[in-house]
């Protein structure tokens, strides 16, 4: 009887040492997600609230506990500003054992947040950037950019454009990371297509009078006039567009419409324009099976930031529950040697420069007669596979 | 500065409190603290109030940034830097401005602040709206790693000591005597023969100087300069620092200062997040309304009241 306690005594104890050795891999015996967004601003449509509620589906679709571990969720304002945004992951990595960070929407913003998550070996999901600086030239082995980039919006909405005649072209830009990226992306294939940039011009992040500017471009003489700039920078410089005749003048390129913006905008005035997108709510059955749930708690449909949120959160799950463990260096070798596959992420791989290649979109915004209900925003005309959207990789961001 | 048992008791506090709050809360705690007393310089003992304040903290910023980024000095002579270039553009600034006074002088101060805000959104050193991004923060005296947040707490605490002694030393000082006397009566120090002008100027620069010297050590606490120091909304913050804490005391600027970063930090994080501008704008008008001497006032009111 006494050797019997024994051998259960020794068989609990292994199992309990087994056990904690186990979850021993899990810092602070949790899973913390940070998402950071701006909730109150110009983006607050595009990745807010709604992408810390994609995140909260994604925890609670997994199960809220990975490893036996808890996931905990905290968010936080970035206002658009880089040093409120970066203060704020500085503090959430060294001081609350935050182990990923997510939501990013200005590339500002997510430019300065990436060099800290970079510096503390954390790995950043940024969901809502348009930038293709983190994965060029400031690449990281802990970024894994999700949604899209200006690279495939240039590839999609300009390119065929160009093809279709329009050669002379003229940018609104937004002044700032993305802005600048979009517009020196979106040159570069005008000039390779045998186009010419006319000329551009920069507005402020949140710009309301947009007439100055618009007057530019009026008087550019240009065949297109692009919109490099994002939510409601977009609608304010669009609605001025149409104000003052400029949409009967030249045809105008949004070059990152969310569907909130172009719910936002008169049918009238947007419809029929092309743009690029990551995901559309309505393109196949699982994607209407997710926007409906996500639309119950959110209030509105989703937009592609919100999607690449939720998709970007489940694959690192996955991959913590594979590898066993939440060190990052471990978990972004699995979120890379394994492919994302879900209702957003089509055909899709995470790159080994942080890129998450998938299906692009390029779509129409819907005419006033096309409006079954007021959530059908876009028409969707052609699929653009990812290697096609996408940038190559450039070697020196190659990180094994 | 008297060395009295209760400034060592401070002293001994903010060696301490690192090992208890996280160090780069308490660093920010000390920059906004070295900004408003340099601020409350100017407010506080000439009364002068300076609407454009900001500029001086964004250059120096901007300027330690850019040098540190670009060609690897050490983080004390980036600081020096800073700083020099906040007192050369306050000399700049001071001798136009100091010749009005009241509405106008604020109103100087803030056209040329807004100024230079539009040169830094523009010039293409400055990063525009991101920012000059991952400034490192370096090795002090080339051999103390200043990556490690001890250290660096521990730096920036060496240059707040430094700098608030300073501004004790000038308000304690006989030139800090004419300065109070201008305050109170400008004319009569006019009349007792000193060249007002000169003063207010000189206070301006020392002022100007170490507000650019905290904007330099917070750009090295965050690797981060951005368009907020510049912004005119940094200069009514400092005001609201100043005024909440106790204008013209010693302390008040750094409480006013404690306070306000302190609640930014509360907010910024939870569901009260979106209510910050609302909270502050109550927060302020309380502040005018109901105890007009700031927090360190009060203290000092009741103190003199009960135990004089």
């Amino acid at each position: 009887m006494k050797s019997m306690n024994k051998t259960l005594l020794s068989a609990a104890m292994a199992v309990a040492m087994t056990t904690s050795v186990a979850h021993a891999n899990v810092s602070d015996d949790k899973v913390k997600i940070g998402v950071l967004a701006d909730m109150g601003g110009v983006y607050a449509d595009v990745c807010g609230p709604g992408c810390v509620t994609a995140v909260e589906m994604a925890v609670e679709d997994f199960g809220g506990k990975v490893l036996g571990k808890p996931i905990e969720i905290v968010s936080a304002d970035d206002q658009n500003k880089p040093d409120v945004g970066s203060a704020k992951v500085r503090e959430w990595v060294e001081s609350q054992g935050v182990d990923v960070v997510t939501g990013l929407v200005a590339s500002s913003v997510t430019g300065a947040v990436t060099k800290v998550t970079t510096d503390n070996k954390k790995i950043a999901l940024i969901a809502a950037s348009a930038s293709n600086a983190f994965t060029t030239k400031a690449c990281s082995p802990y970024n894994a950019h999700w949604t899209y980039n200006v690279v495939a919006l240039a590839n999609g909405t300009v390119k065929p454009m160009v093809q279709s005649g329009k050669k002379k072209w003229f940018f609104i830009t937004a002044d700032y990371a993305f802005g600048h990226a979009l517009e020196g992306v979106a040159s570069k294939v005008i000039k390779s297509e045998g186009g010419e940039v006319v000329g551009a011009v920069r507005a402020p992040l949140g710009t309301t009078d947009f007439s100055s500017y618009i007057l530019q471009a009026q008087a550019s003489g240009a065949d297109v006039v692009g919109l490099a700039n994002a939510g409601a920078d977009f609608v304010n410089s669009l609605k001025t567009a149409a104000e003052f005749g400029l949409t009967e003048m030249m045809d105008v390129a949004g070059l990152l419409v969310f569907t909130p913006n172009a719910q936002a905008l008169d049918p009238a005035i947007a419809g029929g324009m092309k743009t690029t997108t990551g995901f559309y709510w309505d393109r196949d059955a699982e994607a209407r099976e997710w926007s409906a749930r996500f639309k119950e708690r959110h209030g509105k449909i989703p937009a592609m930031p919100h999607a690449g949120a939720y998709s970007a959160t489940m694959h690192y799950l996955n991959s913590v529950k594979e590898a066993g463990t939440d060190d990052s260096d471990a978990v972004m070798k699995v979120m890379k040697a394994n492919k994302p596959n879900d209702f957003f992420a089509k055909n899709a791989y995470l790159r080994a420069d942080g890129r998450m290649v998938h299906d692009m979109y390029l779509v129409n915004i819907t005419k006033e007669s096309e409006r079954k209900t007021s959530d059908n925003i876009f028409n969707i005309e052609k699929v653009i596979p990812g290697d096609q959207a996408f940038a190559p990789m450039l070697p020196e961001c190659e990180f094994k | 500065m008297k060395i009295s048992k209760f400034n060592i008791a401070l002293v001994g506090l903010g060696l301490v409190a690192p090992l208890v709050l996280y160090p780069v809360f308490l660093m920010k705690v000390l920059c906004f603290a070295l900004f408003a007393s340099a601020f409350n310089l100017l407010l506080g003992f000439v009364g002068l109030l300076s609407f454009g304040h900001a500029v001086f903290l964004g250059t120096g910023g901007y300027i330690t940034g850019y040098l540190m980024m670009n060609t690897g000095i050490t983080p004390e002579l980036g600081i020096l830097a800073g700083t020099a270039a906040a007192a050369i553009l306050g000399a700049v600034y001071g001798k136009l401005a100091v010749k009005r006074e009241g509405i106008y002088f604020a109103m100087v101060t803030l056209a040329l602040a807004q100024l230079m805000f539009f040169v830094y959104l523009q010039a293409p050193f400055t990063g525009g709206e991101d920012g000059l991004q991952g400034v490192p923060r370096g090795e002090l005296f080339g051999f103390i790693d200043l990556s490690d947040n001890m250290n660096m707490y521990y730096f920036v605490f060496a240059i707040f000591l430094a700098g608030f002694w300073l501004i004790n030393r000038t308000v304690h000082s006989p030139f800090g005597q004419v300065l109070k006397a201008i305050r109170e009566n400008e004319a009569r120090a006019t009349s007792l023969g000193y060249n007002v002008n000169d003063y207010k100027w000189v206070a301006f620069v020392i002022s100007a100087a170490l507000a650019g010297m905290a904007g330099s050590t917070k750009t090295l606490v965050f690797q981060l300069a951005s368009l907020t120091d510049v912004h005119w909304h940094m200069s009514g913050e400092v005001v609201l620092m100043t005024l909440l804490g106790g204008m013209g005391t010693i302390f008040g600027p750094f409480v006013g200062a404690a306070t306000i970063v302190s609640i930014q930090n509360f907010l910024s994080g939870g569901e009260l997040g979106n209510y910050i501008h609302i909270i502050m704008g109550i927060i302020f008008i309380v502040c005018v309304l109901a105890f007009r001497s700031g927090i360190v006032g009060e203290i000092q009111k009741v103190i003199k009241r009960n135990f004089s």
